[in-house]
């Protein structure tokens, strides 16, 4: 299990979605990755996103103007 | 027992691709949606920029879809690709700068190189006949099927019983009986099947789901070709036509004016990639330049700034002008009065 992030600030709606896809794609069952948004949007839509691929949001919040979401990736 | 056939929708995150999909689920088959992305999509753009819309709920359609449907969504990029469906469209534009047809041939294309990539058997798509006049019209339905080469693959649920079975039809993996003949402009048929399954609060696009369509967008992006003298673009020239007010006072320069407090924030992050004004002594928009201004234009774009600005019946304003590389000049000038601004310096 690893630890990655992913710099997703000033991309908006869907390509932060897109980006945690693409990243998602490449990591192995219980690897977490932290996503940094600046789309409040994104807020709703990589939670959404997990949901239907079955991977878990461990935690989402909002500090200084950023989204931040850590995901933990499922088989 | 017989295999479960697996189907590929494409999701637009309207009411027709929902409906469509679960036709296919209540039949039995195993779908996935597939959502592409242009740049030029509506999702959720402007809400995320502009401050006054934030109070509205945020949603991406097409994944609220998937998941009313419980199924997959594969969302794909397809930014760099779609240049060329815009820029050289083989069949033309619409009223305005939409590729419609092209679109949706090239987005079925797509579909189809995804259904053979990952061992899926056929695509379906929320199409109705007659529904929209240039990409769903009788007559070009075939094309579409023609020129994607998805050929009898492509099977559309919605209006399935008016137009030719199709192979899924055909071979028995999917019940020609349960599929709709709807056709028209008629919305009723989709509303009342969608209350049939239950669907609520589903989007319904006032000017569809693509900027493109939009008479002002096209204006700007046909501006900005021909300022550039080519037909092409980047993201980011395409997001932030989305974005500001556009004024273009001389041909060689354009000035993006943000409107209010969530543009600005958003305008921020391109101050590496242009010349920018800042108003010092008032509260006041930040505007991007684009093109190459002499002392004399910097000057007339800082009035039209301060125009915009809490100062604009001030005597003077003061106006950071930052140049690309980061030089800075503080410019004291009297705002432009509105009289000045021409209503055909507006893009």
């Amino acid at each position: 299990m690893s630890k990655y992030s992913l710099d997703a600030r000033r991309t908006l709606c869907p390509m932060p979605v897109i980006k945690t896809q693409n990243k998602i794609a490449e990591l192995s069952e219980g690897d977490v990755l932290e996503v940094t948004c600046t789309d409040p949007g994104a807020l709703n839509d990589i939670p959404a996103w997990c949901r239907i691929n079955g991977h878990i949001v461990e935690e989402s919040f909002e500090k200084d103007d950023e989204v931040i979401i850590l995901i933990r990736v499922a088989g | 027992m017989s295999t479960q056939r697996k189907a590929v929708a494409l999701i637009s995150g309207g009411l027709d691709s929902l409906l469509a999909a679960r036709l296919m689920i209540d039949q039995g088959i195993h779908v996935e949606g597939i959502n592409f992305y242009t740049g030029f999509c509506v999702e959720g753009h402007t809400h995320a920029i502009r401050k006054k819309d934030k109070a509205k709920p945020k949603r991406n359609n097409a994944l609220w879809s998937a998941e009313q449907l419980g199924i997959k969504l594969h969302i794909i990029d397809i930014i760099d690709e779609y240049k060329d469906v815009l820029i050289n469209p083989k069949h033309g534009y619409g009223a305005n700068m939409n590729p419609c047809l092209d679109c949706k041939i090239f987005m079925v294309s797509k579909a189809r190189q995804w259904m053979e990539e990952n061992d899926f058997d056929f695509i379906i798509t929320g199409e109705v006949m007659g529904q929209r006049p240039m990409s769903q019209r009788k007559d070009l339905l075939p094309v579409v099927v023609r020129e994607s080469g998805a050929d009898d693959l492509l099977l559309r649920p919605l209006c399935a019983r008016n137009l030719a079975a199709t192979l899924p039809e055909r071979e028995g993996w999917v019940n020609r009986e349960q599929l709709k003949n709807f056709s028209g402009r008629n919305r009723k048929p989709q509303m009342a099947l969608a209350k049939e399954f239950g669907f609520e609060d589903y989007a319904t696009p006032a000017g569809g789901c693509c900027f493109l369509t939009d008479k002002n967008y096209s204006d700007k992006l046909v501006d900005l070709w021909q300022a550039r003298n080519k037909k092409d673009y980047e993201l980011d020239d395409i997001m932030l036509l989305k974005v500001g007010r556009h004024l273009r006072p001389q041909p060689h320069y354009k000035i993006i004016v943000s409107r209010e407090d969530g543009e600005n924030k958003f305008l921020q992050g391109y101050k590496k990639q242009f010349a920018t004004l800042e108003i010092k002594s008032h509260n006041g928009p930040l505007s991007l330049l684009d093109g190459e201004l002499s002392d004399e234009d910097i000057r007339q774009a800082s009035r039209i700034a301060a125009r915009f600005s809490q100062g604009r019946d001030a005597e003077k304003v003061s106006v950071l002008y930052t140049s690309k590389d980061g030089k800075e000049q503080m410019i004291e000038i009297p705002p432009m009065p509105v009289s000045e601004i021409r209503q055909e310096w507006y893009i």
